[in-house]
């Protein structure tokens, strides 16, 4: 006989309502960041010191801007994730913690969006 | 009304017993490793806006571009690189430890330290390497 209530399976998807897709998707950005993170690493060498018209050549070829599009996504995903379990875990406060999260969103969206945009204006744009 | 009646939103730890936390214990190698991953997690989050500063002044154009390049070159912001690129090597490293733990292994006396020194010598000659070859192609 199990001592077991039903409470040991999760009711539909648990207290936040999404289950493990938090974890999950930290995870999926997390191994999709190694390679983009290793690739970013070689990119800022090779541009450290570039001009123009040297970086507007490398960022905004279709490789390199289709390359750092990939990066600026997952790991601006990741860290909204990431953040928001920092908030979850320090503020206490109802209020402050919607705030922070609402924040934390606008954030992490305001990065990806100036990244890419600027990324494909490089391509574009010129 | 009764002093039990629960409240709709009860503060956090008001009444309720907390499990100990970290002023209780003594430091760890593990769990320093821990905090210092979430530090530098929490460094790259800010961080991230050198990446989107630097495309943005690309694509502003190459005056204000040239002037940002400069403020990189500068020797402040090669220590906020120098520091940006510890971080990120150290929580790539630590996020490797973390896919070895999600795993099933990694869990030993003998193994969590070893991946934890490795981790943190990792991240320090990395880093270094990255500046040499860094300084080297430029």
């Amino acid at each position: 006989m199990s001592m077991r209530t039903p409470l040991k399976t999760i009711r539909h998807l648990g207290s936040a309502k999404d289950g493990t897709s938090h974890f999950w998707q930290q995870r999926l950005t997390a191994v999709a960041n190694v390679p983009l993170v290793i690739g970013f690493v070689i990119l800022v060498i090779m541009l450290s010191g570039a001009t123009h018209a040297e970086f507007v050549a490398a960022a905004g070829s279709p490789l390199g801007a289709i390359f750092l599009i990939a990066a600026v996504l997952s790991v601006t995903w990741h860290m909204r994730l990431g953040m928001q379990v920092v908030i979850e875990d320090y503020i206490h406060s109802e209020g402050m913690k919607i705030v922070l999260v609402l924040g934390n969103t606008f954030f992490t969206a305001a990065i990806a969006l100036v990244s890419v945009f600027s990324i494909l204006k490089l391509s574009f744009g010129g | 009304m009764s002093e039990t009646t629960p409240t709709p939103h009860p503060r956090i730890g008001a009444d309720r017993p907390l499990s100990p936390h970290l002023q209780v214990y003594r430091p760890l190698f593990t769990m320093m490793m821990s905090i210092v991953h979430r530090i530098t997690g929490v460094g790259l989050y800010f961080g991230m806006f050198l990446l989107a500063w630097w495309l943005f002044a690309a694509a502003s154009g190459p005056d204000y571009f040239t002037w940002v390049q400069g403020f990189f070159g500068s020797w402040f912001g090669q220590v906020i690189l120098f520091g940006f690129t510890w971080a990120l090597l150290h929580h790539m490293l630590g996020g490797l430890r973390h896919f070895v733990w999600d795993m099933g292994h990694g869990f030993g006396e003998v193994e969590r330290e070893t991946m934890a020194k490795a981790t943190l010598a990792g991240s320090v000659i990395l880093t270094v390497l990255v500046w040499i070859i860094g300084y080297m192609v430029r």
